[in-house]
């Protein structure tokens, strides 16, 4: 069962991602295939016990990095054109096409090595709770660092793109 | 889980990142690109939390946490200068700002 | 021998350190003089407060030490510390550098005070008269360094300083460019010497490490002299002809090259010619540093460094005939100049060649008995002669003076003491001094031709009894020979001017009586009554010679009556029969010229080695290896090449294109985790 899951996340992961780089008609439609991308991967993380991380995923990248997305798209009314030619660089794909070709072939060439068995976790591994705890005491100091940086992104977002006032 | 190892996961990683970086590499469109670069990210957190789950230790689920944070911040802050670019050049084209070269 | 520690004599260096450093200080920040009592002050007041300290202890030294640990020592701080060499800054007051201390304190206050009167009538320019006081006061902190130093790095501190010194007082009036041209000589030649007495220092030091003894202090080395008497060194075939060959004493070669220096500094030849030409300074500068101090620099080393001359007989004899030829041979140029300073100036080479004479010899005291009074009667007759310049209104020419005797009373009778002293008429001061010299170089049977040496010397002393009357005569006898209105003008100078000429006639007159020999004393009833002689004996280690009294005053006799002959001469060419000279100049005409052209070594010099050397810098050194190959192939080539560099190749780097860089970056990467992950 687990099994077929994986496979149908990967597979759902993977080709969004095609979809979001590949789409040239509009990019609605690139920042659409990017939601998927995160649903599925979204349960790849549950499937790997991090149930904390997966909703998170949903939560901040599906539910408002992407949205962020569209807001702007459709606040500066973009539209693609719909061509190749327009869309994409020549040179970069050609060079692009190699390097894929070639990361590619190395990834297969590598596929023989060794697969270490997955060691058994407990029950609370990864909840919220677990997660909660660990950042609350051991990396508070990274939360609060987080959070200022919060606060700076917002100042400098809303500095940078409101308009000016004559 | 059967035959599938934490291998399979990186693999799986290893490609989104791939063809994060060929998005960033071949769009022209600014936001387009930037949402390949969140790509890139997303595989890199789904290396590290199957990493986390391999080795049985929930430090890489805290970083992957961290991670997505950063990662909102910058897309916040990334889409704020698009905005002011757009509007000052009026065109999404990343072509079209290689004013600084020799 | 127990070591005296005395912390008094720092003072008497520092104190003249201190004055110019304030005055030039104060010059360099502020651009204005202090009022014209501070500077006096200040300028004077340090010198005399040298000379008061200095007197203090010398007394100290003369009474309160057995004579044979007489010296004090003043160690400041070790100044180079390098595994075991040690160099202290640390003064001396010996026998030796007592009675240096003394000449230089005492004649350098008299001259300062003389410079007070003589700088005032400066019209030439501006803040000329604080820095004037400020590198004079600098000068004799160097001097003082030199004679007081305990070893051979402070002496040399204080031989470079007074160098400067020197240079930079002599271009004093340096908007006349003639006056720069003659500082920088006097620096250039004086620059040659000093390389000779640094390889001499080298040499010394390398032999007494060798020997195991890293050293350069003057005590230590006096001590263990013996550890490095037998050192030579191989000498190569073509130089055969040198006595001792196969080998040369390493202390011989170290006493040539230390000689040297000395010779740069006393203007010996061939290192005499920045002398006559340092002329162009004022005229107390001629008197101090000319005539009384920094030239007796030379002499004071070699004494200093009689423990090791005294082995290497090589030296003393190059001393003694460098010496006595040097003499011979400024006299005779002195005969037919006609500029006052320059006669004098002639005459300061031929007595430091006296000087040197002595040292060559062995003589030591004696030749420090005559810097003293060669001191007292040529600073005295330097002084007056700027008296003169004064009241012709800065005429120097002797041709057109004359009859100053009533229009300048003091002037001349002081004047006259210096010409009588100098000629060596007993009983003045220059007769003891140039007579125990020339007794010495009589009986120093250890130099080849000695006999001949002292024939030289007594050939000089008629010559210098001569060219000094001449030149008194043709100042002060006679009909005025100035045109009308400086005639008028003529007048005596100020008690500034007055007050120092008339202590140095006096000392000019009685300065003898410290050295007087022991053979005239017991005349007169008076056991050793030389008393400088027995007061420097345990420091120079001089032999003492036992003369027997009919040679010393036959020789004192024969000495007499050659200076009395010059002077008879003298009186009846120049005062008596002046219209002969013009007869005597036609007849032997060709002689005459060159001597007055000074043989014209300054013109071989130039044609041997100015030129060349100016031709070698300004086409080869100047232009092809500076201009071509360090601005050309190093600085601009190298920037050159780091432009074509960007400009080709780099900048195309730049392409302004987003996806470019992260192309790079991903590329870059990649090629790191590659690279970290290999072998895994």
């Amino acid at each position: 069962m687990r099994t077929a899951l994986f496979w149908v996340f990967s597979a759902a992961a993977v080709l969004s991602a095609l979809g979001v780089i590949g789409n040239v008609r509009t990019p609605i439609n690139s920042a659409l295939s990017l939601v998927v991308s995160m649903l599925a991967l979204a349960g790849l993380y549950v499937l790997l016990e991090a149930q904390f991380v997966g909703l998170i995923q949903v939560m901040v990248y599906a539910g408002a990095i992407v949205v962020l997305f569209l807001f702007v798209i459709m606040l500066l009314n973009l539209r693609g054109s719909g061509a190749i030619g327009a869309e994409t660089q020549p040179i970069m794909k050609a060079i692009g096409a190699l390097v894929a070709g070639g990361a590619t072939l190395w990834l297969v060439r590598t596929l023989a090595a060794g697969r270490a068995p997955w060691p058994d976790v407990d029950d609370g591994f990864g909840t919220t709770r677990a997660i909660g705890e660990a950042l609350y005491t051991d990396y508070v100091l990274s939360v609060q660092v987080a959070g200022v940086l919060l606060l700076a992104g917002i100042v400098a977002a809303v500095v940078l793109a409101k308009k000016k006032i004559d | 889980m059967g035959d599938v190892s934490g291998f399979h996961f990186q693999v799986v990683a290893a490609l989104i990142f791939m063809i994060g970086a060929l998005g960033v590499l071949v769009r022209r469109n600014i936001i387009v690109m930037f949402m390949s670069i969140e790509l890139m990210l997303n595989a890199a957190n789904l290396s590290l939390v199957s990493f986390s789950r391999e080795i049985g230790n929930d430090q890489g689920q805290i970083f992957a946490f961290l991670v997505m944070v950063v990662a909102a911040v910058e897309v916040a802050v990334g889409l704020a200068i698009i905005i002011s670019l757009v509007r000052n050049r009026d065109t999404v084209n990343i072509e079209d700002t290689s004013q600084m070269k020799w | 021998m127990t070591e005296h520690a005395n912390a008094a004599l720092r003072w008497i260096p520092l104190l003249p350190l201190v004055a110019a450093v304030l005055s030039g200080v104060w010059l360099v920040f502020t651009r204005r003089e202090l009022p014209r009592a501070a500077v006096i002050g200040l300028a004077c007041g340090a010198p005399i407060a040298s000379f008061a300290i200095a007197v203090v202890q010398v007394l100290a030294l003369a009474t309160s030490l057995p004579a044979d640990e007489r010296f004090y020592v003043d160690n400041l701080y070790t100044w180079i510390s390098a595994g075991d060499f040690h160099a202290e800054l640390s003064f001396l007051l010996d026998p030796l550098s007592a009675v240096m201390v003394l000449v230089v304190t005492g004649v350098g206050s008299l001259i300062h005070i003389y410079a007070v009167g003589y700088m005032d009538d400066d019209q030439r320019e501006d803040r000329g008269f604080q820095r004037f006081f400020a590198y004079l006061n600098l000068f004799t902190f160097s001097m003082l360094m030199l004679i007081l130093g305990d070893n051979l790095l402070v002496m040399f501190v204080g031989w470079e300083g007074v160098g400067l010194c020197s240079y930079l007082l002599i271009g004093f009036w340096f908007l006349d460019d003639y006056n720069a041209k003659c500082g920088q000589k006097a620096f250039v030649v004086n620059r040659i010497g000093d390389f000779g007495f640094l390889l001499g220092i080298f040499l010394l030091f390398w032999s007494f490490t060798s020997a195991g003894l890293p050293t350069v202090e003057f005590r230590e080395m006096a001590a263990n002299i013996g550890l490095v008497a037998n050192q030579s060194v191989e000498l190569p075939d073509w130089l055969s002809f040198l006595p001792g060959y196969p080998r040369l004493g390493l202390l011989t070669l170290a006493c040539l090259c230390l000689f040297i220096g000395a010779c740069g500094k006393s203007a010996q030849i061939p290192l005499y010619v920045w002398l006559p030409d340092a002329m162009a300074g004022p005229t107390p500068v001629s008197a101090l540093i000319h005539a009384a101090t920094m030239v007796t620099a030379g002499v004071y080393m070699i004494c200093r460094m009689s423990f090791a001359f005294s082995l290497a007989p090589g030296a003393q004899a190059t001393v003694a005939w460098t010496g006595a030829l040097t003499a011979f041979f400024a006299a005779t140029i002195g005969l037919a100049q006609t500029d006052i300073k320059r006669v004098l100036a002639y005459s300061t080479v031929s007595q430091l060649g006296y000087m040197f004479l002595a040292a060559g010899v062995a003589a030591y005291s004696s030749a420090i008995f005559h810097v003293m009074t060669h001191a007292f009667f040529k600073a005295l007759l330097f002084l007056a002669a700027g008296s003169v310049i004064l009241g012709m209104h800065h005429e120097q020419d002797i041709t057109r003076m004359g009859g100053l005797r009533t229009r300048m009373p003091v002037t001349w009778a002081t004047f006259l003491v210096g010409v009588i002293a100098i000629a060596g008429v007993p009983p003045f001061s220059g007769f003891f001094s140039k007579d125990e010299i020339l007794l010495a170089a009589h009986e120093a049977h250890g130099i080849p031709g000695n006999h001949l040496l002292w024939l030289i010397g007594l050939a000089t002393a008629g010559l210098t009894a001569f060219y000094m009357f001449r030149l008194y005569y043709l100042v002060f006898t006679g009909q005025s020979r100035a045109d009308h209105h400086t005639q008028a003008q003529i007048h005596e100078s100020t008690t500034w001017v007055l007050f120092p000429l008339v202590v140095l006639a006096l000392l000019s007159v009685i300065g003898g009586f410290f050295g007087l020999p022991d053979a005239y004393g017991e005349l007169f009833g008076v056991q050793e009554s030389n008393s400088l002689h027995h007061f420097l004996q345990p420091v120079v280690n001089a032999p003492v010679h036992a003369v027997d009294h009919a040679t010393e005053f036959g020789l004192a006799a024969l000495t007499t009556l050659v200076g009395l002959a010059g002077i008879a001469l003298a009186t009846l060419l120049y005062y008596w029969r002046r219209d002969w000279v013009a007869g005597i100049v036609a007849a032997i005409h060709p002689l005459y010229a060159l001597v007055r052209d000074k043989y014209r070594i300054d013109e071989l010099y130039d044609v041997l080695i100015v030129r060349p050397l100016g031709g070698i810098s300004r086409g080869l050194l100047a232009r092809v290896i500076d201009q071509g190959v360090i601005d050309g192939l190093g600085v601009n080539g190298v920037a050159n090449s780091v432009r074509s560099l960007g400009d080709g190749a780099l900048k195309y780097l730049q392409t302004g294109f987003a996806q470019s860089y992260i192309f790079a970056m991903l590329l870059g990467g990649a090629l790191l985790v590659a690279w970290l992950v290999r072998g895994t």
